[in-house]
Parts: structure tokens; C-alpha cells; sequence
């Protein structure tokens, strides 16, 4: 069960207290009436699903009730930050964005074996 | 004597304190202490169990959790009865009723043995090979075979009276396993002042000091020297030890599960003890000394009853005073074993001989076992056993060949090296590391703040282990901000290092394909058979575990794991670590599902929320259907009306009389503040800047993607205040879908939400006399039609109480929705209900509501749309706003699918022969004689009998449904065709005359 930080209780709780919420930073086209299909699918459907760093959203449900952002590595689950909503993207030194694409498939891994 | 194999004077248990237990059915006398194995090795039983494929005859192999074959049935009365239950970890207590398992019709005698006889059939992948064809067996004949032939022992078929307790715990160290390794790094961290808990599966502490009894620590006995330890450290204030608590599973962040068993070794438990309590704690720091696990060596015939684990030997006879034999040989790659010979041979047990496949023994244990005339067979194997209930005899040869000779033995201890347990640590996601010089996997890379010490992390001498684990408990401790404490020191001495160790099949194991050399006794899986797997193409030691079972049993390959794994190498001819191990997952050892489900059983598991007027409701015959977590009162029935005969008279009454709802469950908000219409002008697709205070109006919300999320009445009660309302199941997703936008996109926005929905009660009166049912009760509201039309809100009192009251429908009738304050509820159901009755009104409950609802043509969401539906698919274009630029679900709606001609749409079906009432559910298609598999178009969503109408009615999504009006659609069922007409939705006053009356 992961401890999670709140950045508005300023504290670290269990798991159990927040709910995920999905990637953070994509933000509702103010003119989303008139976007294009193709922006409306990159806006609502398309997520990276990154091996590493991941800045997504939980909810403090069962406290605070606030929503705010957290950058985690998906691989480890470590946290790195958490910050409240509407606050830019932190740095996190030493991490960066995962950009590697390949998928770890038997041959890839275990290909060599005779 | 409890036990003719008892040796006086040795081991620590009291002669006399006795206990008296039965195992299958025969009475046996133990000592207060013993394990059942230790109790049936003392009254001279070694046939334990059968295997689970070849019904093979089984003894007790070890002397701890990792016990592949001693699993029993343990139990107190029919109900307090657990199957599966190691025997070399459960204590004997008074009374205890143990059984076999696994055997039929008895332990000596099993029908099930005939499946060694044809063994040369079940080789690795049978299941999967055998039952392939024909393709029709596997129904009626495979299957049932395999569902019985498969699982061990029978789970109790009664509700279990025990309870279970759970604990929340933090603490700065958390260490698991309190062997010397574990109680030197908690003395260390606990001096220092910081918050430790020091747990240990075992009734006592000590872990190797069990058997090892050349161990002293400060002069002291070693066992002595922990028991101490531990009493000193519970007596601190900072400390909690817990024994006979496993740590089960090692989670994120340093949570950790631990399982301790209150009452399972107490005769007579106190009514108000746990049976076993779930601690979940959550560690700053955590050290993991967890020991090591001694292997097998894997020969022909390894497995009979009598042959065992060299330490588990040692165990019984230092700790519970028990000889495994009278004569014993010892079958080794490892000086460790050496020991129990040493120890066997001081009580007086004679040692046939140790056979060592190696050479060149460790010098210091060879010469102790000249010096005690023992025979050492060096450079020797053991390759095949005799006896059928017990070993009998051996049979041992030269490396490489050469004479065979047998050695008449009653037990044969073995031991191949020892197996760090690095569950933890792996559970931990820690990455483990070869070494190649120990043949041991050991901690690598850490992924948590843990460290390991002692044997689980490779460490060998036990002054190192001391030192090693002095110092991780201090820098531990030191980590968590704890500075106290004075340095603390120890000072350990043992009689031999160990050296040596294998793992794999041993000279006696054979390259032949008919020898059973057992690696997997649990789930008999032999060396041929990992042979076998990597001959026919199983490359990864994830699929060759999956293909020969091994490991996969209860004891999750504690034994055998690496040993497959090392046979798998050198048939593959690559190296160990190239192969790579399976994945260590929690629990480490079976865990009781009474213990994870905990407190949430029956009411607790799944809680029942009733209305204000459930009481009353009860009192009144109401039958009560489940919504959500919700029990709602489905019908009134009067006595000998069936289900459908109440609802028929509810319905009647309420158009032509009037009736009396609890409304209660649906979902509230209060939306306030300065920008609260613009708000839902974003939430719902309405315009609500529009409404005026004290009027209402029915709201549709959508998701992004343009589809129907919630709907509900809108009340303005004031210009800055709404009363919102929802359906009964989607009441707290509605609040959190609100809340994300008005926290994370519409943060501008100055509206404060609060869930309401328990603290109205609502009750709805319906029909005709409506009005004059609740005239009488209400102060300072007008309820004049004029005064007060369809879709309005007034706020007054009513019995003397505050009231939101509603003039609106679900019925189609004229009616209201009186919301008064909770705890108000039934007294003004009660004032309503008794005007209600006399005037010839009915209580009516969810069916009839439902019935009402479909004969007006009003949907329910969730119900008559699936997440798929537009507003335009369901009929509710109006409720669309086309002035406003923007609102959750715009853009959506505008989607290339949305917007695309011959979508399912929802339409009223009525059935061509009025008297039959259709499926929810049933499928529609266009033309019934097309060749199948036909073509749906379409699907029910709502049937029932209208009594109001004189015919069934339906709603149903159907493929450009509104063009199809009029037209004759067939609904398939599996007994007759039904031909249905798709109508309007609205049955019954399509001019809404009856709302306004």
C-alpha cells in the first residue's frame, strides 16, 4: 500500500485515503467547442501509459477531499513530488521522462536461448 | 513417556506437562511445546500424508514452514477445522483432532497409490498433453476428473465462529525474524530509543539456536541467551515482540503484513481472544533476518516416510528431545549435516554412516566424526532407498560408478546447503544477485529502505552475523532521527564453520527417465520431469515451472526451487543466473482467509443503508429489493396478493387515487455560491441561469465523450442556491465528477458543494389527491395550482417542521416530493401516510414507481441507457442547450460516431399480443428467418405489465429507432418469436394533462 503525501494536509497518509485520477497537466481546451476531432482526440483519449516518470492526479477523497499531483516512477512507485493543483510540473533532478518505446516480449528478452 | 522415541534429558520441553491428541482417529500423548510432527516422530509415526499426483507414501521432511508433505487437517469441532496445515509448525494442544489428507480409504492402505503404478503416464504437461482430444470429453469426462483429483484437503462446509482481529501499527524498525541475527539488530535499534517491533513466526524466539545448541553468546546458552534477549526487549517501553508472527508479504512503501496466531495452540481459547490478528505496519526502516532453508538432496526414491532434512533432525532431538530414528545415516554435500550426526551420536543414536558426494570434506567436521567412529563415505552418493511406510534401507555407490552397497537405516537425514530466504526482499522488489562461490541468490539491489543480514543475506559466521546485524540495527535506527543509546556489544562462539553445498540432482538422481528423484515432493515433481520440460521446448524457468507444477504447491518451492532451477541450467547449458529465478509473491507462507477478510464479514462486508421510514416500512409488510447499498421497499403486498398482483393495485391506485413513495435514496447536493448557475450551466447540457428561484427543471449530465452520466430535478431555492438532485446509485460519483471540475478546470469559479443526500428524507405523494393529502399539514406554502405549478420549489413547514418542498413527478401524476429533515422522516410519513390511507391512497414501492415511470415514458439512467447512449439516442434532445458555448460534454456530442446516422436509439416497444411482456435484455432483430447467426439491432431495456395501459410496454434501444415507428421487429426467444411494434415512449396522457391537474 503506498504512502502518499498531501500537499494541502502537508502529510504523508495511506493509500487507502486517495483515489487515482489519472494523468495530470492535460488541461480543458477553454474553446473545446470548436477544437478539431483530432485535437479532441489527443485532449480526451490519447496517454502516454510511460515506463518511469509519471505526473498524474489523486484525490485526498477520504480527507482533505482535494485534488492535486503527484510525479511518481510507475516502475518502482516511488514518489518523487507532490504538489497542489494548478502548480507547474516540478523538476525532478536526475529523472527524466521515459522515452523508450520497446515492448519486452520473450524473444526480446529470452530470444538467445537454444 | 509421551512417545517411545522420547530421549530423557534431552531437548527443552517438561516431561510433565502432557497433552493428549489424536491423529487419524488414534489417541497420542505429546509434551506442552510439541509440534504434531514433533508429538508423531516421538510416538514413532512417519507416514504422514500421500503425495498429491502418485498418492506416494509421505513423512515429515522438515521442521518449519517450508514442510512440503506433512499437511493435515486440524480441528477443535466441525466448524473450528482447517485443512492444509503444516504439522511442523502447528503446536499440539489438548483435545486436537488431526488428520491425513490426500488418502482414501486410509493413510496405509490408498486406492489413489495405484496412480505410482501408472506414473510413467503422468509425466510433466499430462494434463495438458492426455485431455486434448476428443474435444467433447473434456465436459463430461476430463474435467469432473480433474476438478476431483485436484486440491488438497476439504475446506469446513460451515459459517466459521472464530473472529479476527486487525491492528494498524507504525514503528521506526520493523525486523523480521528474531534468530540471532534478528534479536542483536532489535537490541541495537532499540538502544538507541527508537519505536521497534521484532517479530518471529515460531512460538519462541531463537531460530537456528533451535537446533544448534553449540551456540553460546556471552557465555551463555545461545537459546537461553535469546529467550532473554527478547524477555528484555519486550519489557522496553519502545519495543513489541511478537511471536508465532509471520511476516507474510512485504508491500510498498514498507508496508508490511504479519499474521500472528492468538488461540491456534491453546487448548481451551478465550471466547474473546482473536483467533489471529492482521498487523499492518507500516516500517520507516525494516531489517530482514530471515534466515536461510536447508535443501534436500535429490536421489532416487528421496521420498519415503523417515527421510528428512538434517536440521529438521537436529530440531527435533535438541529442541523437543525427540530421536527421528535409531539408526540414521546422513546423505550430504555440506558440513552442516555433519552436526546431526555429531548430536544423534552423543544421545545415544547409532549413525550407520555419512555418505558426502563430495571429495574433500570441511577438515574440522571430518575429524570430529573419526573421533566419534563414524564411517564417512567421502566421494560417495546415495542412489536409490528401500521401504514402503519408512525407509528401510540405502543403497550407495562410488561417484562414477562402481559396487552398490545397501546400509540397513530407519531414517536418512540429507542436506544439499542451505537456501537464503530472500522472499522479503524479492517481495520487496529488491533484485537479487548470483554468487557463483555459494551457489546462493542473494540481496542485490534494494528498491525499499530494508537491509538484510545473516543468513538471508548470505552471511555465514556467526560472530559476522552478530556484527553485521549490530550494525544495520543501529544505523537503522539512527536513519529514523533516533540518537540515544549506548553502543551495544556481543560476543558469540559455535563449534563449526560451515563450508560446501549444492544444488541440483545429485549422482543418484540419474540421466535415466524412470528414476524418481524427487525435487517437488508436494507436488511430486521429479529431476526427469524438468528434463522433459526444457526437451520439449520450455526455455524460460517461468514456463517450466508452469509445465511441471514445481513449486507451485502450498510451500511455494521453499525446497525445490532451486534445485529446479539448477537442473534446468545444466540442461539447457547455461548458467544459473542466465536462467534467472521464478518471482517470490506474498504470502510467504498460506495465510487463513479469515485473517485477510478480517472484520468485513456479513453486515460489516457489505452495509445495509436504510431510509428514515425503513422501520415503518418493515411494520407495513414491504418487501425490500437491494439498490446499491440501499434496502428500498419494492412492493406492499396484502395478504395472498402475489408480487405482481400488489403491483398491479399500487399503479391503479396511484393514477386513479394516489400513493405514498419513499424517495429518500436519492442522491442530493446543495450547490451555493455566487457562480453556482454558471457551474451547472457546465455540468448539465440545460441552461440554468435561466431558472428561477423557486422553479425546477429535469437536467441531463454528460461525461466528456458526450454520453448520458447522470439526470435528476434541479431546484433554484434561492439565486446563489440549487438543490440538485441525482439518481439513487449515482449519487457519489456525481458528487466526484462535479467536485474534479470545479477543483481542477473551473477553479475560477466561486460554488461550494455538499453531499445532502442523507440529510433530507423524501417523500413523494402522487396522484389525483395528492394535493388534498398534504394541504392540511403544510404551513406557509400555497399549494394552489396556480400558486404553486407542476416544477416548482417552495421552502415552508410541514407538521410543524422545515420543509424543501417539490412540485414535480416521476409518476406522471400531479404530485409533490416533501423533503423535511431526516430525523423528521417517519413522524411526517406517519402524519402523511394516515391522511393518505384515509382518503384511499397506498404506500407503493420501487416496482410500481418503475412501472408508472415507463407507462409516462420517463427513463431510468443506467437502466434504459449503458454508458453508450446520447441524449439524442434517448429521446432528450430538448434538454440540449444549443445557446451555450460551452458544457462538459460539448465537444463530444460532436463526435464522428455520435453524430452518425443509425445509432441505437431509444424507442417504445408493445407487444403484438398485448398479454405478453417481454425480457430486459432480449435482443431485436429486424427479420425473424434470416439464417443465424442473425443480425441485432437492437436490445430491451425496460419491460413490464401495465395494469393502467391493459398490455405490456417496453422501452429498447434500436437501430435508427425513431425512423422506425410503427414497424414490426421480432424478439427472438428460445422457445417462440415475438413480434413487437416500436412505438412513442409515452403510453399513457401524451398531452401531460394529468401533471398539471
Amino acid at each position: 500500500m503506498l504512502l502518499i503525501h498531501c500537499p494541502y494536509c502537508e502529510e504523508e497518509r495511506s493509500e487507502l485515503e486517495f483515489r487515482h485520477g489519472g494523468d495530470a497537466h492535460i488541461a480543458r481546451p477553454t474553446n473545446i467547442a470548436d477544437i478539431s476531432d483530432e485535437e479532441f482526440e489527443a485532449f480526451f483519449f490519447l496517454r502516454d501509459n510511460p515506463k518511469g516518470l509519471i505526473f498524474e492526479r489523486w484525490r485526498h477523497v477520504h480527507g482533505c477531499g482535494r485534488f492535486f499531483n503527484a510525479a511518481r516512477d510507475t516502475v518502482s512507485d516511488k514518489f518523487f513530488a507532490s504538489y497542489k493543483a494548478g502548480e507547474p510540473k516540478p523538476d525532478i533532478p536526475g529523472v527524466s521522462p521515459a522515452t523508450e518505446k520497446t515492448v519486452e516480449t520473450y524473444e526480446a528478452t529470452e530470444g538467445t536461448a537454444k | 513417556m509421551s512417545g517411545a522415541n522420547r530421549i530423557a534429558g534431552q531437548g527443552r520441553l517438561t516431561p510433565a506437562r502432557t497433552a493428549r491428541f489424536s491423529f487419524d482417529g488414534k489417541s497420542y500423548e505429546a509434551l506442552e511445546g510439541d509440534t504434531v510432527a514433533s508429538a508423531l516422530i516421538a510416538n514413532g509415526v512417519h507416514l504422514v500424508g500421500r503425495s498429491f499426483k502418485y498418492h506416494r507414501p509421505r513423512g515429515i521432511v522438515s521442521a518449519g514452514p517450508e514442510e512440503p508433505n506433512a499437511l493435515i487437517d486440524v480441528a477443535r469441532d466441525a466448524a473450528r477445522r482447517q485443512p492444509n496445515v503444516r504439522a511442523t509448525v502447528q503446536e499440539v494442544f489438548d483435545g486436537m483432532k488431526a488428520t491425513s489428507q490426500n488418502r482414501w480409504p486410509s493413510l496405509s492402505f490408498d486406492v489413489g497409490g495405484f496412480n505410482n503404478l501408472l506414473s510413467p503416464f503422468f509425466a510433466a504437461g499430462f494434463y495438458y498433453k492426455t485431455f486434448m482430444w476428443p474435444k467433447a470429453a473434456w465436459e463430461k469426462v476430463y474435467e469432473p476428473f480433474i476438478r476431483r483429483a485436484a486440491g488438497l484437503g476439504t475446506a469446513p462446509t460451515e459459517d466459521d465462529p472464530d473472529h479476527y482481529a486487525n491492528r494498524y501499527a507504525t514503528c521506526d524498525v520493523l525486523v523480521v525474524g528474531a534468530g540471532v541475527a534478528g534479536l542483536s539488530a532489535a537490541l541495537s535499534a532499540a538502544a538507541t530509543g527508537a519505536r521497534v517491533i521484532l517479530c518471529d513466526e515460531q512460538p519462541e524466539v531463537g531460530g537456528a539456536l533451535h537446533y544448534d545448541r553449540s551456540v553460546t553468546v556471552d557465555g551463555k546458552d545461545g537459546f537461553a541467551w535469546a529467550q532473554a534477549a527478547a524477555a528484555g526487549l519486550a519489557a522496553m517501553e519502545n519495543v513489541t515482540v511478537l511471536t508465532r508472527t509471520t511476516a507474510f508479504g512485504y508491500y510498498n512503501h514498507n508496508f508490511v503484513g504479519l499474521v500472528e496466531r492468538v488461540t491456534d495452540h491453546v487448548a481451551r481459547p478465550d471466547k474473546k481472544a482473536p483467533r489471529e490478528r492482521l498487523w499492518q505496519v507500516r516500517a520507516k526502516r525494516v531489517i530482514l533476518a530471515t534466515g536461510a532453508i536447508e535443501r534436500h538432496m535429490v536421489f532416487g526414491n528421496n521420498d519415503r516416510p523417515g527421510i528428512m532434512l538434517a536440521s529438521a533432525a537436529r530440531t527435533y532431538l535438541n529442541h523437543f528431545g525427540v530421536a527421528v530414528g535409531k539408526k540414521v545415516a546422513v546423505y550430504t554435500a555440506n558440513d552442516s549435516a555433519y552436526e546431526a550426526a555429531f548430536d544423534l551420536k552423543r544421545a545415544g543414536v547409532q549413525i550407520a554412516a555419512i555418505v558426502d558426494s563430495r571429495a574433500k570434506p570441511g577438515d574440522a567436521v571430518l575429524n570430529e566424526a573419526r573421533s566419534h567412529g563414524i564411517e564417512v563415505l567421502t566421494g560417495h552418493s546415495v542412489i536409490d532407498t528401500k521401504g514402503h511406510r519408512r525407509v528401510s534401507s540405502i543403497v550407495v555407490c562410488r561417484n562414477g560408478g562402481g559396487g552398490k552397497r545397501t546400509i540397513a537405516v530407519d531414517a536418512l537425514l540429507t542436506s544439499a546447503g542451505w537456501t537464503p530466504s530472500v522472499h522479503l526482499f524479492s517481495q520487496s522488489r529488491g533484485k537479487v544477485a548470483y554468487n557463483a562461490e555459494t551457489g546462493q541468490f542473494l540481496p542485490g539491489t534494494y528498491a525499499q529502505d530494508c537491509l538484510s543480514i545473516g543468513a538471508c543475506n548470505g552471511t555465514g559466521s556467526l560472530q559476522a552475523t552478530i556484527e553485521e546485524a549490530l550494525a544495520a540495527g543501529e544505523l537503522m535506527a539512527r536513519a529514523t532521527g533516533n540518537e540515544g543509546g549506548a553502543k551495544v556489544q556481543l560476543q558469540a562462539e559455535n563449534a563449526f564453520e560451515w563450508t560446501g553445498g549444492m544444488a541440483g540432482a545429485a549422482e543418484g538422481a540419474g540421466a535415466d527417465t524412470n528414476v524418481k528423484a524427487f525435487i517437488d515432493f508436494q507436488n511430486d515433481v521429479c529431476a526427469k520431469d524438468i528434463r522433459l520440460a526444457v526437451r520439449e521446448g520450455m526455455h524460460s524457468i517461468e514456463h517450466i515451472k508452469r509445465f511441471t507444477t514445481n513449486g507451485m504447491a502450498t510451500d511455494q518451492g521453499k525446497l525445490s526451487n532451486l534445485h529446479g532451477l539448477a537442473i534446468a541450467a545444466e540442461t539447457l547449458g547455461r548458467e544459473i543466473p542466465k536462467v534467472g529465478l521464478t518471482t517470490f509473491r506474498a504470502p510467504y507462507t498460506p495465510v487463513t482467509f479469515g485473517t485477510i477478510i478480517n472484520h468485513s464479514r456479513g453486515d460489516l462486508f457489505d452495509p445495509a443503508r436504510k431510509t428514515p421510514m425503513h422501520a415503518w416500512e418493515e411494520a407495513h409488510g414491504a418487501i425490500f429489493e437491494d439498490v446499491g447499498n440501499w434496502k428500498r421497499a419494492w412492493y406492499y403486498p396484502r395478504a395472498g396478493e402475489t408480487m405482481h398482483e400488489a403491483v398491479d393495485r399500487e399503479c391503479k391506485t396511484v393514477r386513479e387515487v394516489a400513493g405514498v413513495f419513499d424517495a429518500s435514496t436519492l442522491g442530493k447536493i446543495e450547490v451555493v455560491g455566487p457562480d453556482a448557475a454558471e457551474f451547472l450551466n457546465l455540468m448539465y447540457t440545460n441552461a440554468w441561469d435561466t431558472l428561477k428561484p423557486g422553479r425546477c427543471r429535469y437536467g441531463i449530465m454528460l461525461r466528456e465523450d458526450g454520453f448520458v452520466y447522470d439526470d435528476g430535478v434541479v431546484g433554484r431555492i434561492a439565486e446563489d442556491r440549487f438543490h440538485v438532485t441525482t439518481t439513487t446509485g449515482g449519487a457519489p460519483r456525481v458528487m466526484n465528477h462535479m467536485e474534479d471540475y470545479l477543483q481542477t478546470e473551473f477553479p475560477h469559479l466561486k460554488v461550494w458543494l455538499t453531499s445532502t443526500t442523507e440529510q433530507w428524507a423524501v417523500i413523494a405523494v402522487q396522484g389525483p389527491k395528492a394535493r388534498e393529502i398534504i394541504a392540511p399539514l403544510v404551513e406557509g406554502i400555497d399549494v394552489s395550482n396556480e400558486a404553486f405549478p407542476h416544477m416548482s420549489v417552495r421552502e415552508g413547514r410541514i407538521c410543524g417542521v422545515p420543509t424543501r418542498l417539490f412540485r414535480m413527478s416521476f409518476t406522471g401524476e400531479a404530485g409533490y416530493e416533501v423533503n423535511v429533515p431526516a430525523d423528521y422522516g417517519q413522524a411526517v410519513w406517519e402524519a402523511i401516510w394516515a391522511r393518505a390511507e384515509a382518503l384511499g391512497a397506498c404506500a407503493y414501492g420501487t416496482e410500481a414507481m418503475h412501472v408508472l415511470r415507463a407507462e409516462k415514458g420517463y427513463i431510468i439512467v443506467g437502466q434504459d441507457t449503458d454508458g453508450t447512449v446520447t441524449p439524442f439516442d434517448a429521446g432528450l434532445a430538448w434538454a440540449v442547450s444549443k445557446k451555450k458555448s460551452d458544457f462538459v460534454g460539448i465537444r463530444g456530442l460532436k463526435r464522428p460516431d455520435l453524430v452518425k446516422e443509425g445509432r441505437k436509439q431509444l424507442v417504445g416497444l408493445k407487444t403484438k399480443d398485448p398479454k405478453v411482456v417481454l425480457e430486459e435484455g432480449a435482443q431485436i432483430v429486424a427479420d425473424p428467418n434470416q439464417p443465424m447467426p442473425m443480425k441485432m439491432i437492437g436490445h430491451v431495456t425496460s419491460a413490464y405489465w401495465s395494469e393502467n395501459c391493459g398490455q405490456s410496454i417496453a422501452f429498447a434501444l434500436v437501430e435508427g429507432g425513431q425512423t422506425r415507428m410503427g414497424q414490426t421487429l421480432y424478439v427472438p426467444m428460445p422457445d417462440r418469436t415475438i413480434a413487437v411494434e416500436v412505438t412513442d415512449m409515452v403510453f399513457i396522457d401524451k398531452e401531460g394533462v394529468r401533471l398539471n391537474g
